[in-house]
């Protein structure tokens, strides 16, 4: 099982690969084309800039090979800006093109509750989760930003209500993604990366408190 | 279905070891950064911070050395900061492990330092730390330690660093801090009132009333404290145990 985990300058690549690592999960850090080409799922991880993403990306030419190797059906996993990079178009940089995975946009949260949206927050599950699969519903997961997806199509199945109802977890076929940090989620957390390597391998995984392998 | 009120155990750390103390006077060992924290993951902190309270050029290096081994024993958030002045240091802090950091000193000499550093990694990543003293009828910003008054009303600072990029502002009162007589829940709703961040209060934790005091009536969105959890007087699941019961959102343990 080799995930590449897609570097782009920014990003927090480091607690990804170590919570990958407690499940006994190889990566490698993909930041030129070729890196993308035989790997068994790709992770893109993020924090930051919606624009900065986008222009690293097209910068290190990984726009192309990124959406071809979701053609191919390599699972893909976006992570906090990692998902909203696969929407059209984005608020926080209006002249940028997404990944355009999806073709809504990602909104400004109104500033209705204090921003940014920083903390432990809970889901509301609308349709079946791969990711979600074995978490409890009352679950928490840590979500650190200011802009969110309101709306992904039948591709939203786990939103969350802050300032406004956004897209929490979208799935669609090989494509996954989450506006919270699953890595930084505790034992919860855990549980939804290894619920993405399961589906990218076949591996049935069980984890501990730490998000360790048991 | 809302945004859980954190629970931050705090490691002051001379950079390397956990040290307890007022003003660098009477530092005391209070154990290794790296243990504090694998513990606090497993009882269930929502995120940690760690600073180098002797922010020390020459020592930056060994801090950093603590954040990584800090950073490998967890899976939620990490804030470290300490004497942070440049970019160029944030982007180190980060690069260790920490998922934000918090600015105080430098902030308030060069306030575009929170522009520069949320245009470099976002908002969600510059936590504007502010150690905060009552002078006549207002509160006071202190800068090095608390060592250097500097005559700036505390509540406008905490505006107005928002203004200039802070993601979160962590209140300090210095006339609590070290007391256990409870959080100083006037300075704190003064501040929540003032940002439209998230705040979190520090100083004077005791216990589990002081937390719900301090969420309640402070309108804190997060509560740090460090001797009442590293000396084991309060245990978190306890305490979010507690606060559960009285109606406080909170992330459960275990």
């Amino acid at each position: 099982m080799n995930i590449a985990l897609v570097e782009y300058g920014a990003g927090n690549l480091p607690s990804v690969e170590r919570a990958l690592s407690r499940l006994g999960v190889e990566s490698h850090r993909a930041s030129i084309p070729g890196a993308l080409g035989n790997c068994a799922a790709i992770i893109l991880p993020g924090v930051g800039h919606f624009g900065a993403l986008m222009r690293s990306l097209g910068e290190r030419s990984l726009v192309n090979p990124l959406r071809d190797a979701v053609s191919r059906g390599v699972p893909l996993l976006g992570i906090c800006l990692g998902l909203q990079a696969m929407f059209a178009t984005s608020d926080e940089a209006p002249g940028d093109a997404g990944l355009s995975l999806f073709p809504q946009n990602v909104s400004a949260l109104p500033p209705t509750d204090r921003l940014p949206h920083m903390g432990w927050n809970q889901l509301r599950r609308v349709r079946h989760s791969t990711l979600l699969e074995g978490v409890p519903q009352e679950s928490y997961f840590y979500f650190a930003h200011s802009y969110a997806a309101l709306d992904a199509g039948e591709a939203g199945v786990a939103f969350c209500d802050h300032s406004a109802t956004f897209v929490a977890v979208l799935e669609q076929g090989n494509v996954f993604a989450t506006q919270f940090h699953p890595e930084k989620s505790g034992p919860v957390g855990a549980k939804v990366l290894s619920n993405f390597v399961r589906y990218a391998s076949g591996l049935r995984m069980d984890v501990d408190g730490l998000g360790n392998k048991r | 279905m809302s945004l859980a009120h954190r629970i931050i155990p705090c490691l002051d750390t001379d950079g390397e070891r956990v040290v307890k103390g007022v003003n660098f006077v009477n530092l005391r060992d209070a154990g290794d950064p790296a243990d504090l924290a694998a513990r606090y993951n497993i009882e269930g902190a929502d995120e940690l911070v760690v600073l180098d309270i002797a922010a020390s050029r020459d020592h930056r290096p060994t801090f950093l050395e603590t954040i990584r081994r800090v950073a490998a024993e967890l899976a939620i958030p990490l804030t470290a900061g300490g004497g942070v002045a440049t970019v160029d240091e944030g982007r180190a802090i980060l690069r260790a492990g920490a998922d934000k950091l918090t600015v105080n000193t430098a902030a308030i000499r060069n306030p575009e330092l929170l522009t520069q550093l949320a245009a470099e990694f976002g908002s969600q990543a510059v936590v504007l730390a502010i150690d905060a003293k009552r002078v006549g009828d207002r509160w006071e910003a202190f800068v090095r330690g608390g060592s250097v008054a500097t005559g700036i009303d505390a509540v406008a600072w905490a505006r107005r660093g928002v203004d200039f990029g802070a993601g979160e502002i962590l209140i300090t009162s210095m006339d609590k801090d070290g007391t256990r007589s409870g959080f100083d829940c006037p300075l704190t709703a003064a501040i929540s009132q003032a940002v439209t961040v998230p705040v979190i209060a520090s100083g004077g934790a005791d216990v589990p009333d002081t937390f719900l005091e301090v969420f309640r009536e402070g309108r804190a969105d997060a509560a740090l404290a460090a001797s009442i959890f590293h000396d084991r007087i309060q245990g978190l699941g306890e305490l979010k145990k507690f606060l559960g019961e009285q109606g406080v959102s909170v992330r459960p343990t275990g």
